[in-house]
């Protein structure tokens, strides 16, 4: 068999002999920012629709972890930068063909945005919460005034954020398996469903449970048929990725992949939430962490994996 | 005007001077390197082939670092030559991982480093260092626009090919075969 071999003097080692330039600071925070964006998103919608009363967990108390989840995501993309004190830089500039520039720019907007949400519901948690200076009060009879306004802005800047967790990596066409534009919509699938189940492990509303758990088991359906269209669009592309989709059949990533993010986080949730409908009892933790965890481990192992596949040469 | 460099395979002896005329040229760090040799070999035994390279940035029409840098910090000049500002760069690694020719390491700084086709010597009207010091003469570096440049009039002499031409790039490194 004809045979090739390949010796290079490079040793850089952030390339050689696969990238390694991204660790677990990355997809730490793509899970975080796509999780933040499903609570959001939810939370913004059921507003929109009049649902507030209904759904007043998932609207009222549960954005609160959005802020907090977009801070420490944040932290992670600092502490992964190389030349930290410039971080400024990305404020500078507007770049469109860059996913990172116009993430940066959606973080600035939605972060502050998610802030102001939960000005908005802090009596919730904090029953005598007084606005002490009038301009805080001010401020928020403003927000109050246009709460609708504020809720279309975090809906549409969630579903941004959510589709940029997965756009970063299609940008890379060095890569073969982040090259694929499947992969915004499947992580923004997998940060609503990973938001949903959120609010199912939360919430002590019965119905808003079994609303949400509803919601959650379709968006697990679409993001079955991403996975399978993802695998079909590169088992029938080029010699580059059909080796990087190799990688989860029959490769190093097919175990974890298959065992910890399509079984026990898409199809076993999605039984024991079926079971739930025909009102089975069981334990609404159990469905929303193994949602999270497969959440967790997608963003882990595409990102691994993908520094893993490159071009032949 | 564009900036070309052509790598004749057949010349090359794979001893790495270019590597260190880069290195101490623009101040590489210990255990980084700008340009690089490959060796590849290919065929049955005993029916071999040998093909040695000197790679480095391929300075690319298409360039998929520019185009993901979030900054701008990396930007083509005149030439096509493709840079990084070192104080608008943040480390943030996006241009590593876009680059299918790998050519890009982070100086201990922080900042990202690559091949400048040694931007500041060819705006004197010399030869990037590589060029200058090759002892077997198989590096041809110049300008394509202009027909009587030494890579032009080679290119028009020889075979070639590029690498990874499939990833879109428009690369700009020619080597002879």
């Amino acid at each position: 068999m004809k045979e090739e071999l390949i010796v290079s003097g490079r040793m850089n080692p952030y390339v050689d002999p696969t990238l390694n330039i991204w660790h677990w600071q990355i997809p730490l925070y793509l899970f975080l920012g796509g999780l933040a964006a499903g609570i959001l998103f939810f939370a913004a919608l059921s507003y929109i629709r009049g649902r507030e009363e209904a759904h007043s967990f998932a609207v009222r108390k549960m954005p609160f972890l959005a802020p907090v989840l977009l801070v420490i995501g944040l932290a992670c993309l600092f502490f992964d930068l190389n030349h930290k004190l410039f971080f400024w830089r990305l404020y500078t500039t507007v770049k469109l063909q860059s996913p990172m520039s116009w993430g940066a720019w959606v973080l600035m907007v939605i972060t502050p945005m998610s802030m102001v949400w939960c000005a908005l519901h802090i009596k919730e948690f904090f029953p005598n919460w007084d606005w002490k200076y009038t301009w805080a009060k001010e401020a928020e009879k403003f927000a109050q005034k246009y709460k609708l306004w504020i809720a279309w802005i975090i809906l549409i800047y969630s579903v941004i954020l959510g589709v940029y967790t997965g756009i970063l990596f299609s940008a890379f066409n060095a890569r073969p398996l982040w090259n694929t534009s499947i992969l915004g919509p499947l992580f923004l699938a997998s940060g609503l469903s990973a938001g949903a189940a959120a609010i199912i492990m939360f919430t002590k509303n019965k119905e808003e449970r079994a609303y949400f758990a509803r919601i959650d088991l379709i968006v697990i359906g679409i993001e079955l048929f991403l996975i399978t269209h993802m695998f079909m669009g590169f088992m029938a592309s080029t010699q580059v990725q059909i080796e990087a989709a190799n990688l989860f059949l029959g490769g190093p990533y097919t175990a974890p992949f298959w065992i910890f993010v399509v079984f026990l986080g898409l199809v076993v949730p999605a039984l024991l939430e079926i079971l739930e409908l025909f009102d089975y009892h069981v334990p609404a933790l159990v469905p929303s962490l193994l949602v999270l965890t497969g959440s967790l481990m997608l963003r882990f192992l595409i990102s691994f994996a993908g520094q893993e596949s490159r071009y032949l040469y | 005007m564009r900036y070309a460099m052509a790598i004749d395979t057949k010349k090359c002896v794979g001893c790495s001077d270019c590597v260190v005329a880069c290195q101490t040229e623009n101040n590489v760090p210990i255990g980084y390197c700008r340009d690089w040799i490959v060796e590849e070999t290919n065929g049955t035994y005993p029916q071999l082939e040998m093909e040695l390279r000197s790679e480095r940035c391929n300075h690319c029409a298409n360039a998929p670092c520019v185009r993901c840098c979030p900054t701008g910090a990396s930007h083509i000049v005149e030439g096509g030559i493709v840079l990084v500002t070192q104080n608008d760069c943040i480390g943030c690694g996006a241009c590593i991982a876009s680059c299918p020719y790998d050519a890009r390491y982070p100086y201990p700084d922080g900042y990202v480093d690559k091949c400048t086709f040694c931007y500041h010597r060819v705006k004197k009207g010399e030869k990037p260092a590589c060029v200058e010091v090759c002892p077997t003469k198989c590096l041809y570096f110049g300008d394509l626009d202009d027909a009587n440049s030494e890579v032009s009039v080679i290119l028009k002499k020889r075979k070639y090919k590029t690498l990874i031409p499939e990833a879109g790039t428009d690369p700009q490194l020619y080597f002879l075969i």
